[in-house]
Protein backbone atom coordinates (compact mmCIF):
# COMPACT_ATOMS: atom_id res chain seq x y z
CA UNK A 1 0.00 0.00 0.00
CA UNK A 2 1.03 3.44 -1.04
CA UNK A 3 0.87 6.07 1.32
CA UNK A 4 0.10 9.41 -0.17
CA UNK A 5 0.14 12.80 2.47
CA UNK A 6 -3.32 13.39 2.14
CA UNK A 7 -4.17 9.55 2.85
CA UNK A 8 -1.92 9.06 5.98
CA UNK A 9 -3.91 12.42 7.05
CA UNK A 10 -7.19 10.70 6.92
CA UNK A 11 -5.72 7.66 8.61
CA UNK A 12 -4.45 10.43 11.20
CA UNK A 13 -7.93 11.91 11.78
CA UNK A 14 -8.88 8.68 12.34
CA UNK A 15 -7.12 7.49 14.68
CA UNK A 16 -7.07 10.53 16.88
CA UNK A 17 -10.06 10.50 20.08
CA UNK A 18 -12.36 13.00 18.98
CA UNK A 19 -12.71 16.53 20.09
CA UNK A 20 -13.19 16.98 23.78
CA UNK A 21 -13.74 20.83 23.79
CA UNK A 22 -17.74 21.08 23.51
CA UNK A 23 -17.48 18.51 26.31
CA UNK A 24 -14.94 20.26 28.50
CA UNK A 25 -16.34 23.66 27.77
CA UNK A 26 -19.90 22.35 29.01
CA UNK A 27 -18.67 20.74 32.29
CA UNK A 28 -16.02 24.30 32.74
CA UNK A 29 -19.64 25.93 32.27
CA UNK A 30 -21.76 24.11 34.80
CA UNK A 31 -19.36 23.43 37.76
CA UNK A 32 -18.11 27.01 37.43
CA UNK A 33 -21.43 28.51 37.04
CA UNK A 34 -22.71 26.35 40.22
CA UNK A 35 -19.76 27.69 42.27
CA UNK A 36 -20.82 30.93 41.95
CA UNK A 37 -24.31 30.15 42.19
CA UNK A 38 -23.13 28.59 45.60
CA UNK A 39 -21.54 32.31 46.19
CA UNK A 40 -24.63 33.94 44.92
CA UNK A 41 -26.22 32.28 47.91
CA UNK A 42 -23.58 32.68 50.33
CA UNK A 43 -23.83 36.65 49.80
CA UNK A 44 -27.63 36.87 49.91
CA UNK A 45 -27.49 35.23 53.66
CA UNK A 46 -24.50 37.19 54.76
CA UNK A 47 -26.64 40.09 53.30
CA UNK A 48 -29.23 38.69 55.37
CA UNK A 49 -27.48 38.64 58.76
CA UNK A 50 -26.40 42.60 58.35
CA UNK A 51 -23.35 42.13 56.80
CA UNK A 52 -22.89 45.61 54.61
CA UNK A 53 -22.08 44.69 50.73
CA UNK A 54 -18.12 44.74 50.47
CA UNK A 55 -18.12 43.02 53.92
CA UNK A 56 -20.47 40.06 52.51
CA UNK A 57 -18.90 39.84 49.66
CA UNK A 58 -15.37 38.82 51.42
CA UNK A 59 -17.26 36.71 53.76
CA UNK A 60 -18.30 34.93 50.90
CA UNK A 61 -14.96 34.82 49.45
CA UNK A 62 -13.30 33.30 52.75
CA UNK A 63 -16.32 30.99 53.37
CA UNK A 64 -15.47 29.48 49.76
CA UNK A 65 -11.22 29.45 50.36
CA UNK A 66 -12.30 27.59 53.70
CA UNK A 67 -14.83 24.93 51.54
CA UNK A 68 -11.86 24.94 49.15
CA UNK A 69 -9.37 23.66 51.44
CA UNK A 70 -11.71 20.93 52.90
CA UNK A 71 -12.02 19.77 49.23
CA UNK A 72 -8.82 19.70 48.38
CA UNK A 73 -7.25 18.12 51.80
CA UNK A 74 -10.19 15.40 51.13
CA UNK A 75 -9.11 14.93 47.80
CA UNK A 76 -12.23 15.80 45.85
CA UNK A 77 -11.73 18.91 44.63
CA UNK A 78 -8.72 17.35 42.37
CA UNK A 79 -11.33 14.59 41.64
CA UNK A 80 -14.17 17.59 40.59
CA UNK A 81 -11.21 19.34 38.62
CA UNK A 82 -10.19 16.11 36.12
CA UNK A 83 -13.65 17.25 34.60
CA UNK A 84 -14.88 20.35 34.85
CA UNK A 85 -10.95 22.09 34.06
CA UNK A 86 -11.53 26.11 34.14
CA UNK A 87 -14.65 25.83 36.17
CA UNK A 88 -12.98 24.57 39.10
CA UNK A 89 -9.69 26.75 38.72
CA UNK A 90 -10.92 30.30 37.37
CA UNK A 91 -13.14 30.59 40.70
CA UNK A 92 -11.59 31.88 44.10
CA UNK A 93 -11.61 28.05 45.26
CA UNK A 94 -9.45 27.32 42.24
CA UNK A 95 -6.90 29.64 43.78
CA UNK A 96 -7.43 28.22 46.99
CA UNK A 97 -6.99 24.92 45.89
CA UNK A 98 -3.49 26.67 44.02
CA UNK A 99 -2.53 27.38 47.36
CA UNK A 100 -3.04 24.31 49.39
CA UNK A 101 -2.57 21.54 47.64
CA UNK A 102 0.89 22.64 47.12
CA UNK A 103 1.20 22.86 51.19
CA UNK A 104 0.35 19.17 51.64
CA UNK A 105 1.98 18.04 48.73
CA UNK A 106 5.51 19.96 50.02
CA UNK A 107 4.60 18.41 53.81
CA UNK A 108 7.57 16.17 53.55
CA UNK A 109 9.93 18.88 52.59
CA UNK A 110 9.55 20.44 56.49
CA UNK A 111 7.08 23.54 56.88
CA UNK A 112 9.57 26.53 56.16
CA UNK A 113 11.06 25.17 52.81
CA UNK A 114 8.29 22.85 51.85
CA UNK A 115 4.91 24.20 52.94
CA UNK A 116 6.04 28.16 53.40
CA UNK A 117 7.39 28.04 50.07
CA UNK A 118 5.76 25.70 47.95
CA UNK A 119 2.13 27.11 48.28
CA UNK A 120 3.12 30.65 46.30
CA UNK A 121 4.10 28.40 43.39
CA UNK A 122 1.00 29.82 41.87
CA UNK A 123 0.11 32.26 44.14
CA UNK A 124 2.59 34.09 43.84
CA UNK A 125 2.57 34.86 40.50
CA UNK A 126 -1.11 35.54 40.83
CA UNK A 127 -0.31 37.93 43.39
CA UNK A 128 2.77 39.74 42.30
CA UNK A 129 1.46 40.65 38.75
CA UNK A 130 -2.07 41.38 40.26
CA UNK A 131 -0.37 43.93 42.71
CA UNK A 132 1.95 45.10 39.96
CA UNK A 133 -1.32 46.09 37.48
CA UNK A 134 -3.19 47.46 40.69
CA UNK A 135 -0.16 49.81 41.52
CA UNK A 136 0.61 51.24 37.69
CA UNK A 137 -3.28 51.97 37.78
CA UNK A 138 -3.24 53.45 41.55
CA UNK A 139 -0.53 55.85 40.01
CA UNK A 140 -2.45 56.74 37.08
CA UNK A 141 -5.61 57.05 38.40
CA UNK A 142 -3.81 59.25 40.91
CA UNK A 143 -2.44 61.92 38.14
CA UNK A 144 -5.80 61.26 36.05
CA UNK A 145 -7.85 62.39 39.79
CA UNK A 146 -7.67 66.00 39.23
CA UNK A 147 -9.21 65.84 35.74
CA UNK A 148 -11.97 63.21 36.74
CA UNK B 1 -33.20 36.35 39.24
CA UNK B 2 -29.66 37.24 40.50
CA UNK B 3 -29.20 33.74 40.78
CA UNK B 4 -29.80 33.15 37.64
CA UNK B 5 -27.34 35.97 36.31
CA UNK B 6 -24.39 34.72 38.77
CA UNK B 7 -25.02 31.05 37.57
CA UNK B 8 -24.58 32.40 33.73
CA UNK B 9 -22.13 35.09 34.15
CA UNK B 10 -20.19 32.53 36.46
CA UNK B 11 -19.73 30.14 34.11
CA UNK B 12 -19.11 32.24 30.75
CA UNK B 13 -15.99 33.38 32.78
CA UNK B 14 -15.33 29.59 33.28
CA UNK B 15 -15.59 28.47 29.65
CA UNK B 16 -13.40 31.20 28.49
CA UNK B 17 -10.76 30.40 30.84
CA UNK B 18 -11.57 26.49 29.17
CA UNK B 19 -11.18 27.93 25.84
CA UNK B 20 -7.67 29.57 26.39
CA UNK B 21 -6.30 26.21 27.89
CA UNK B 22 -7.54 23.68 25.53
CA UNK B 23 -7.29 26.01 22.18
CA UNK B 24 -4.09 28.58 23.31
CA UNK B 25 -0.45 27.15 24.91
CA UNK B 26 -2.13 28.77 28.43
CA UNK B 27 -1.42 26.95 31.47
CA UNK B 28 -3.69 26.94 33.90
CA UNK B 29 -1.15 29.10 36.09
CA UNK B 30 -1.08 31.48 33.28
CA UNK B 31 -5.14 31.69 33.15
CA UNK B 32 -5.41 32.92 36.82
CA UNK B 33 -2.35 35.67 36.21
CA UNK B 34 -4.26 36.92 33.21
CA UNK B 35 -7.55 36.80 34.34
CA UNK B 36 -6.55 39.07 37.61
CA UNK B 37 -4.78 41.45 35.70
CA UNK B 38 -7.51 41.03 33.28
CA UNK B 39 -9.81 42.12 36.33
CA UNK B 40 -7.97 45.17 37.51
CA UNK B 41 -7.95 46.55 33.55
CA UNK B 42 -11.40 46.18 33.46
CA UNK B 43 -12.55 47.78 36.56
CA UNK B 44 -10.03 50.87 35.98
CA UNK B 45 -11.94 51.15 32.37
CA UNK B 46 -15.30 50.85 35.13
CA UNK B 47 -16.95 48.27 33.22
CA UNK B 48 -16.73 45.69 35.76
CA UNK B 49 -18.24 47.59 38.86
CA UNK B 50 -21.59 47.69 36.82
CA UNK B 51 -21.17 44.26 35.99
CA UNK B 52 -20.83 43.03 39.95
CA UNK B 53 -24.22 44.85 41.10
CA UNK B 54 -25.87 42.80 37.79
CA UNK B 55 -24.29 39.47 38.37
CA UNK B 56 -23.46 39.61 41.93
CA UNK B 57 -21.42 36.89 42.95
CA UNK B 58 -21.05 35.85 39.45
CA UNK B 59 -18.75 38.39 38.65
CA UNK B 60 -16.51 38.71 42.12
CA UNK B 61 -16.15 34.91 42.75
CA UNK B 62 -14.19 34.29 39.76
CA UNK B 63 -10.55 35.60 39.66
CA UNK B 64 -11.68 38.50 37.78
CA UNK B 65 -13.20 39.98 40.65
CA UNK B 66 -9.88 39.41 42.54
CA UNK B 67 -8.59 41.70 40.17
CA UNK B 68 -11.56 44.42 40.39
CA UNK B 69 -11.17 44.06 43.98
CA UNK B 70 -7.17 45.27 44.05
CA UNK B 71 -8.31 47.85 41.33
CA UNK B 72 -10.93 48.94 43.60
CA UNK B 73 -9.05 49.27 46.80
CA UNK B 74 -6.31 50.99 45.20
CA UNK B 75 -9.02 54.00 44.12
CA UNK B 76 -10.15 54.70 47.54
CA UNK B 77 -6.70 54.39 49.26
CA UNK B 78 -5.52 57.00 47.07
CA UNK B 79 -9.27 59.25 47.47
CA UNK B 80 -7.51 59.04 51.05
CA UNK B 81 -3.92 59.42 51.28
CA UNK B 82 -2.84 60.26 47.82
CA UNK B 83 -0.28 58.50 46.17
CA UNK B 84 0.54 56.24 48.92
CA UNK B 85 -2.91 54.81 48.77
CA UNK B 86 -1.17 53.01 44.90
CA UNK B 87 0.84 50.87 47.07
CA UNK B 88 -1.55 50.08 50.23
CA UNK B 89 -4.67 50.00 48.61
CA UNK B 90 -4.61 46.64 46.79
CA UNK B 91 -2.93 44.70 49.50
CA UNK B 92 -5.57 45.80 51.96
CA UNK B 93 -8.53 45.09 50.04
CA UNK B 94 -7.65 41.59 49.10
CA UNK B 95 -5.91 40.57 52.75
CA UNK B 96 -8.93 38.79 53.66
CA UNK B 97 -8.95 36.56 50.72
CA UNK B 98 -4.78 35.71 50.44
CA UNK B 99 -4.65 35.44 54.37
CA UNK B 100 -7.24 32.85 54.10
CA UNK B 101 -6.08 30.97 51.79
CA UNK B 102 -2.63 31.12 53.38
CA UNK B 103 -3.85 30.26 56.75
CA UNK B 104 -5.93 27.41 55.43
CA UNK B 105 -3.20 26.22 52.95
CA UNK B 106 -0.46 25.46 56.40
CA UNK B 107 -3.83 24.11 58.67
CA UNK B 108 -4.24 21.30 55.57
CA UNK B 109 -0.76 20.81 55.45
CA UNK B 110 -0.95 20.17 59.21
CA UNK B 111 -3.93 18.18 59.28
CA UNK B 112 -3.66 15.83 56.45
CA UNK B 113 -1.51 13.87 54.48
CA UNK B 114 -0.59 13.85 50.64
CA UNK B 115 -3.02 11.40 48.47
CA UNK B 116 -2.92 9.35 45.58
CA UNK B 117 -3.65 11.91 42.68
CA UNK B 118 -5.91 9.09 41.02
Amino acid sequence: MKLTIKRYDEMVRRASPPSKLAADCAWAFCVGGGICLLGEALRKAYLAAGFVLSDASTMTSVTLIALSAVATASGWYQKLAAKAGAGTLVPITGFANAVVSPAIEAKCEGYVPGVGAKMFLIAGPVIVYGLLASTAWGALYWFLRPWL
Amino acid sequence: MSYLWAFLVGGALCVIGQLLIDLTAFTPARVLVSYVVAGVVLSALGLWGPLVEFAGAGATVPLVGFGHLLAAGVVDAVDKMGLLGALCGGFAAAAAGVTASLVCGVLAAFFSRSKDQN
